[in-house]
């Protein structure tokens, strides 16, 4: 019994030199992942702020040109405004269709488990062969889209060809991909205990009070998470605009990623795609602090939750 | 369209007094009705542009422009299949390449998470907790902003056009979210056994690898279905690594099908279809850690 106990204190770690050892041996791979993937390349492109770089040339210092370049650059802004464009609309419409779709296959319906594979199905398409057919999906001549509308007279519309028509056919495919919300919702929902919605019948409540007062409220911790996560997946998003209009037409689909990616990869100014990058990465911390914030007033954690 | 209002209107109905219980209960099997059918309608609808990629990857390319469109096409050109492979694009190349990525990352990913996750749970050292923190805050960073100085990092040490950073950062344990779903579930596994195992004069090695790696195969599963979904599914790292065409993975690959065959839909449909079938086969066999690995998440991260 003694031997065991000493035993786990050995394995609890009872402050041995060699432990020590270990236990920095078997972290090593993060510790240098870190230091060398993260960390160093963290600073160094906090450093680029200050460079102007096109890789085929010596760095050259600029000071804050950089920065003051990108205060006024209209394709800076017009990415920043897209991307909030896209985002401030999509994730809201995003949240209220996966909760919607989660509480209805939460009730005794048939088949319940082929609807959640049936939603649950645009998620595993790969993001690019998922790109690439709904580029056909909106097609004006060919696409399924403007066929289903032609059967309610709909004449064709250009979806990715007119400047104001791109990004809400950019939110209208994101909605296609709400499978990953719906399933978080759904395990949610199962959590919910059946005495505490009893106990809201008792009082009187119907089903939209009962919804009002006992699962939205209990739901909030998730949908602040789905929200939260689908926020800052949208500001990021880049496949579909590289693949289906290339930022175009008239740069209505170009999304921050893309912009930096081709101030970076295809004009050669790296100091300048690192300044915005930071951009983003700043505007992504402030906006998640925010949400935190606000959340405050309106999520609902449970008293000695975790 | 006026299917879509039923349902919504009717849970007025379940405000009846309790004393017409019976007609409500009818109400309700009404409501289920409605929603069924409503349910079953957008199920379909979602289905839909996958149905119609597999589809169009077997017509010939006159039914894939023919109006009114035709959804089923009248004798599955399986052709389309082989055309995609003998075609000017290396599709067998970009699939060969694929595998080796995906699978090296993947490996890297499982082996790094787990040594690390063992040292978080079941050492202690100093400076852990202040390591600790630093993986949990790289959850949070964006690979945007490291994405530059990583490119001119790895093409000074003349690892452009090469595998190396697609793969070598993930045996660092760099994706901080694997790491700390493994320590979680390395935690709530007692440690009597391992500590048996410590007097019989097992290594930590041996105890990680033949005691609690066994015992937590659920997470690595999660672990190894996730990780293997974001190195098949990658676009940007491979885009901006390589340069040649015959190391591409099919990821970059299909946007070379969408680019140079703009105007062969049947092919570019093909290789997608192409892309999809693995992660579906695997979907099939394992739906059980896609759905662990996402609420998992959702409530890991919170």
């Amino acid at each position: 019994m003694t031997a065991l106990q000493s035993a786990g204190r050995l394995l609890t770690g009872g402050g041995r030199r060699r432990d020590w050892l270990t236990g920095y041996l078997f972290a090593s791979p993060f510790i240098l992942g870190f230091l060398i993937f993260i960390a160093y390349p963290m600073l160094h492109s906090a450093w680029l702020i200050m460079f102007e770089w096109d890789p085929l040339r010596e760095p050259e210092f600029a000071g804050f040109s950089n920065i003051l370049k990108m205060l006024e650059d209209p394709k800076v802004n017009k990415s920043l405004f897209n991307s909030f464009f896209y985002t401030v609309i999509a994730v809201p419409v995003q949240l209220c269709i996966s909760f919607t779709l989660a509480l209805a296959l939460s009730q005794p319906l048939w088949f319940r488990d082929y609807y959640r594979a049936a939603f649950y199905l645009p998620i595993i398409v790969p993001l690019v062969a998922s790109a690439v057919v709904w580029q056909r999906v909106f097609h004006p001549e060919f696409g399924i889209l403007n066929e289903t509308l032609g059967w309610f007279g709909v004449d064709p519309i250009r979806w990715l060809f007119e400047p104001q028509l791109a990004k809400p056919a950019f939110i209208f495919m994101s909605l296609w991909a709400i499978g990953r919300q719906m399933v978080i919702f759904i395990a949610g929902l199962g959590n919910i205990p059946e005495s505490l919605k009893e106990a809201a019948s008792l009082d009187g409540a119907n089903a939209f009070g009962r919804l009002r007062t006992v699962v939205l409220p209990l739901m909030t911790p998730l949908i602040f998470y789905n929200m939260v996560i689908a926020t800052v997946n949208s500001f990021q998003s880049f496949i579909p605009a590289m693949i289906m209009t290339e930022g175009g037409p008239s740069d209505a689909t170009l999304f921050v990623v893309l912009n930096i990616y081709r101030n970076a990869f295809q004009y050669g100014r790296m100091g300048y795609a690192s300044t915005l990058a930071w951009e983003l990465f700043l505007i992504i911390v402030g906006f998640t602090i925010m949400q935190f914030v606000i959340s405050r007033r309106w999520v609902y954690y449970e008293e000695g939750g975790n | 369209m006026s299917v879509t209002q039923m349902p919504l209107e009717q849970p007025a109905a379940a405000q009846a007094p309790l004393a017409a219980k019976p007609r409500r209960k009818l109400k309700e099997r009404l409501w289920l009705a409605a929603l069924q059918i409503l349910i079953t309608v957008l199920s379909v609808t979602f289905l839909v542009p996958t149905l119609w990629m597999i589809s169009s990857s077997l017509k010939v390319s006159t039914e894939v422009f023919a109006h009114p469109i035709v959804w089923i096409p009248r004798n599955p050109h399986w052709a389309n299949y082989i055309t995609a492979f003998t075609g000017h694009l290396p599709l067998g190349s970009f699939i060969w390449n694929t595998v080796k990525i995906v699978v090296f990352a993947v490996l890297g990913t499982l082996l790094s998470s787990s040594l690390v996750a063992y040292s978080f749970a079941r050492i202690d050292w100093p400076g852990k907790n202040f390591w600790f923190g630093l993986l949990l805050g790289s959850m949070m960073l964006p690979d945007i902003v490291t994405l530059v100085p990583r490119f001119i990092l790895f093409r000074t040490i003349g690892w452009y056009d090469t595998f190396y950073p697609l793969i070598v950062p993930y045996w660092g344990a760099v994706m901080a979210l694997y790491v700390f779903l493994i320590r979680q579930f390395f935690m709530g596994i007692p440690g009597e056994l391992e500590d048996a195992a410590y007097i019989d004069g097992a290594s930590r090695l041996r105890t990680l690898t033949q005691i609690l790696m066994p015992l937590s195969k659920p997470v690595m599963a999660t672990v190894a279905v996730f990780a293997l979904l974001q190195h098949y599914n990658d676009f940007l790292n491979p885009l901006i690594y390589l340069k040649t065409m015959d190391k591409f993975p099919l990821a970059v690959g299909i946007k070379m099908f969408n680019d140079f065959e703009v105007q062969r839909w049947e092919i570019v449909f093909a290789v997608s279809t192409i892309m999809l079938a693995p992660i579906l086969v695997l979907f099939i066999f394992a739906q059980r850690f896609f759905v662990q690995g996402i609420t998992m998440t959702g409530f890991g991260g919170r």
